[in-house]
């Protein structure tokens, strides 16, 4: 059980956060032909898309409303108007989302109500989807703002019924958290369609930044889940989220379709992917096809070479809540401890954590708790800190820009795990101190 | 006063701009802020452009007032490179939160300026304003002061909040914050009559140590470089060089032109990019010395470094002169770079087929247009699907641009190299152009290209690998295949 503390410091020094309209726009690029839009000056958009640019190695779709000084002050409904034009004019969009910003929210825009003007204006915008999703960067992170806008999503497309519909029993929802790459995606789907079940993702990044050749340019999203397989979600069987951020998501579409989710708070590990396997063979009336009980079979005997190298070892990770709890709770059962535990935003996984005490802080915090540490676990941002501490690091989440292949990192699933143990189990390996004709010769002068 | 009000109309009257002069009287009062497209723009803000012109001081804390996402999702993204301190790669932010926009960020920024006193003593704080404090209406000049007295340290107010305008105006406001605050507040331990500023060189990937030790054999010393590996201690005593070289034509002109008029530092305009250009860059520098007291022998001995130098590059160059005559390359960069990167690569034969001058000055274009021999190929503003066609239709051997669009080119299975400020090469001198050579050639003559442009040939009916195998299992005798 930890003490969950947030850092009493004015300054943030080296950020571990990054914003939450960040989080919202990563959410949008998961819908099929999209053109997230952030509502706010130029600059907010820029850096954002860099630092996706970067991570993914992939073109980033994502727009600006342009807000100079004047139209901040008066009032950004013009700005809004024309940026919807001027991407449906540009880019033919199915859907248009719009995330506001500090600078925005400081002033205290109604988008809500600009778009119903836009919409009462501009008929021919029938067709296009717009949905909205308020994110001041001021509160909150980029975690809060990829689950807020999934939530958004449903509450626009998927229809609210009345009478409960007749449940395809194969079809399946899956609302992934903002840890899970491209790369997890995939992954689950394969997981999931081996049972002979037919998952829908919401968002989907791994049709649109998994890193395909499309044939032709497109200034949109590439892929992602479309408005018709949103909408559809309603008349699925299950809905299974991943991650204690997606909670609000899945009861929201339980609430609106009548559609039963089960949560899954972590997919590293053993024990979290025996449940999500045992669910699968369930709900789909099927046994787990060979492929799967070879995969168990395989983490476990991972687990068993890899645990000699986890034990006792002190690990400590910067991480947004979900990716913490997920790569810290595993870290543990493979036999290490946490020497530290900084994340970003609230959770109420965060007290349940095996630590002390879990930070709300940056990667300065946490450089001062990994002085002894084993393993740093944290973004690429992270490098500094390691070079410093002299402390190898494993880079998780996002970003990862000094790193190819972030999109397909995959941790989740029992190959996921079992890739995870050998990955950090062969850090710690190679980081093994040679002893020293001094190691153990005790020095009273010294102590 | 430095409030941005006062500063922001004075450097759009910035004589020394070509542009601004030939507009007219009410045109002039506009300003040059361009309106923006909603939904159509790219690029970054007034407060990106501050951040990229002073950051490269690596001795100094850099301080970002303001909510997250202006500092929490850019820091530590840029290559310039440090000789010494390492401290401008930390980042520093008040991350203002709901309560600070309420109430005001003002204690917190104070606070935050002490923390940092307290545990990293630089010889400077620079505290960059936001366009959230600037709306709630923080006085960070005021708080800078406090702070400046309270601690007995430089604070220097940066007023560049983002909605302001463009990049290129945050780096002119960036440079007003040096000449209100920086320059001439500290004096140079000594002077020599070789001591010169290069203004608008951030030392991206290294680039001034490709010049440094030419200058360095000259007995040319380069008294601060605004701002690439400087030091606050050189930017402050930098009033005392004879003369300054204005590296990028755009970004801080006002401090080339405002520290001749207050301390009479004569500066032109050169650029490091190209065999040519560096040597002009070289005897520039010292005909301004030596017009202002330095030895004129300094004239034979800059000669005879630049025909040395100009023949060791050439011989360098000549086995890709054949390799790359020919070639046609579409240039997608701002400013100064594209007039400075076509003429090198027009040294070597390399067809320009487009070269973007959406940043350029009017002087910029017209050096384009002079070396490209008409306005045929000058774009003034590509959509990232022109350029994919382009690519895809093959009108270009290779792209040269910054990395936000150089998926543009790699998803139409097209070579690029990246010239802008995250790259890890290095381009300027004789040994950058070298360098800038070898990379295209390394760009062009890699293998993949023929790999990744082949179809999937999974429809072909004929026989493929299993041919021979097939062969071999039809000769056997006819007992034996039934």
């Amino acid at each position: 059980m930890a003490l969950v503390q947030v850092s009493k410091k004015a300054c943030v020094v080296n950020p571990l956060k990054m914003s939450q309209p960040l989080g919202a726009a990563l959410a949008f690029m998961g819908v099929q032909q999209c053109m997230p839009l952030l509502h706010g000056s130029q600059g907010c958009t820029s850096f954002g898309l860099v630092l996706l640019v970067r991570h993914f190695r992939e073109s980033i779709p994502l727009q600006t409303t342009a807000m100079n000084e004047v139209a901040t002050i008066l009032g950004g409904l013009e700005n809004v108007e024309q940026a919807i034009l001027n991407i449906v004019e540009r880019t033919n969009p199915a859907v248009i989302g719009i995330c506001s910003t500090g600078v925005t929210e400081t002033k205290g825009d109604d988008v809500d109500g600009f778009i119903k003007l836009i919409r009462a204006r501009h008929p021919e915008l029938a067709n296009v989807g717009i949905v909205y999703v308020s994110t001041p960067d001021f509160k909150d992170a980029f975690q809060d703002g990829w689950a807020k806008t999934v939530v958004k999503l449903i509450e626009t497309f998927v229809p609210q019924v009345q009478t409960l519909p007749q449940r395809a029993p194969q079809r399946i929802n899956v609302l992934p958290g903002c840890h899970l790459t491209p790369g997890d995606l995939d992954e689950l789907r394969d997981i999931i369609e081996s049972f002979g079940l037919q998952p829908t993702f919401l968002p989907d990044l791994s049709g649109s930044l998994d890193g395909h050749i499309p044939e032709e340019f497109t200034p949109t999203t590439l892929g992602g889940v479309s408005r018709a397989d949103i909408a559809a979600m309603g008349a699925a069987a299950w809905t299974i989220a991943i991650g204690e951020q997606m909670r609000p998501a899945a009861v929201l579409l339980e609430q609106r379709a009548g559609v039963p989710f089960v949560l899954f708070d972590r997919l590293i590990g053993l024990a979290p992917n025996d449940d999500f396997v045992s669910f699968l063979s369930r709900v789909s009336g099927r046994p787990a096809p060979n492929k799967v009980r070879r995969q168990r079979g395989q983490l476990i005997d991972a687990m068993l070479d890899g645990h000699f190298y986890f034990g006792a070892k002190r690990i400590a990770i910067g991480a947004e809540p979900d990716l913490l709890w997920s790569v810290g709770m595993w870290a543990t059962e493979m036999g290490a401890t946490l020497e530290a535990a900084v994340t970003t935003t609230a959770s109420p996984l965060l007290e349940k954590m095996p630590i002390e005490q879990v930070l709300i802080g940056d990667l300065e915090d946490l450089e001062a708790r990994a002085a002894r540490a084993d393993l740093l676990i944290t973004h690429s941002h992270g490098r500094q800190a390691s070079e410093r501490l002299g402390v190898p690091l494993y880079r998780l989440g996002l970003p990862m820009f000094d790193q190819l292949g972030a999109a397909h990192e995959v941790t989740v699933g029992y190959r996921g795990t079992r890739n995870l143990v050998f990955a950090i189990g062969n850090l710690l390996l190679s980081a093994v101190r040679e002893p020293r004709p001094d190691t153990w010769r005790t020095n009273e002068d010294a102590a | 006063m430095n409030t941005l009000a006062a500063t922001a109309p004075q450097v759009f009257h910035e004589p020394g701009c070509a542009k601004n002069k030939g507009k007219s009287t009410s045109d002039r009062k506009k300003g040059c802020a361009k309106q923006l497209a909603p939904g159509a723009a790219a690029g970054g803000c007034a407060f990106d452009g501050a951040k990229i012109a002073l950051q490269p001081i690596t001795d100094v804390a850099h301080l970002v007032h303001g909510p997250i996402a202006c500092e929490g999702n850019s820091w530590d993204n840029r290559g310039a490179k440090s000789s010494g301190s390492t401290l401008y790669r930390t980042s520093f932010t008040t991350d203002m939160n709901e309560t600070d926009v309420v109430f005001g960020g003002e204690k917190r920024l104070f606070r935050s300026i002490k923390e940092i006193i307290d545990k990293y003593a630089p010889p400077a704080v620079f505290v960059y304003q936001t366009c959230v404090p600037a709306m709630t209406g923080d006085d960070i000049g005021a708080v800078c002061k406090a702070a400046a007295q309270k601690f007995g340290k430089p604070i220097v107010p940066v007023i560049a909040p983002g909605f302001v305008g463009s990049k290129n105006l945050g780096n002119k406001l960036a440079g007003e914050a040096l000449l209100d605050h920086v320059i001439g507040t500290q004096e140079p331990e000594y002077t020599t009559p070789y001591d010169i500023n290069i203004i608008g060189e951030y030392n991206l990937a290294g680039e001034l140590w490709q010049v440094r030790p030419l200058l360095d054999e000259l007995g040319i010393r380069i008294l601060a470089c605004l701002s690439g590996d400087a030091k606050y201690h050189e930017v402050a005593s930098s009033h005392r060089a004879r003369a300054a070289m204005m590296v990028c034509s755009k970004a801080m002109i006002n401090v080339a032109r405002k520290m001749e008029e207050r301390y009479g530092i004569p500066f032109f305009e050169g650029s490091f990019y190209g065999v040519g250009d560096m040597s002009d860059s070289l005897r520039e520098i010292a005909r301004l010395l030596i017009e202002r007291g330095a030895p004129a022998e300094l004239q034979a001995r800059t000669e005879a470094l630049i025909a040395r130098e100009e023949a060791r590059a050439w011989a360098r160059l000549a086995p890709y002169k054949e390799r790359l005559a020919g070639k046609r390359v579409l240039l997608i960069t701002g400013g100064v770079k594209s007039w400075s990167v076509v003429a090198a690569l027009q040294e070597l034969g390399v067809e320009i087929v487009g070269a973007s001058v959406k940043k350029s000055t009017r002087r910029d274009k017209e050096k384009i247009k002079q070396l490209l021999g008409g306005d045929a190929h000058m774009i003034d503003d590509m959509r990232p699907r022109e350029m994919y066609k382009m690519l895809a239709e093959a009108r270009a051997d290779i792209m040269l641009s910054g990395g936000r669009s150089q998926f543009v080119a790699l998803k139409a299975k097209m070579p690029w190299l990246d010239i802008n400020q995250e790259r890890h090469h290095a381009y300027a001198g004789y040994e950058g152009m070298v360098e800038l050579v070898q990379e295209i050639d390394k760009a062009l003559s890699n293998p993949v290209w023929k790999q990744v442009r082949r179809p999937a040939p999974w429809g072909a009916t004929a026989l493929g690998v299993e041919g021979q195998a097939t062969k071999r299992i039809a000769a056997l005798p006819a007992s034996r295949a039934a």
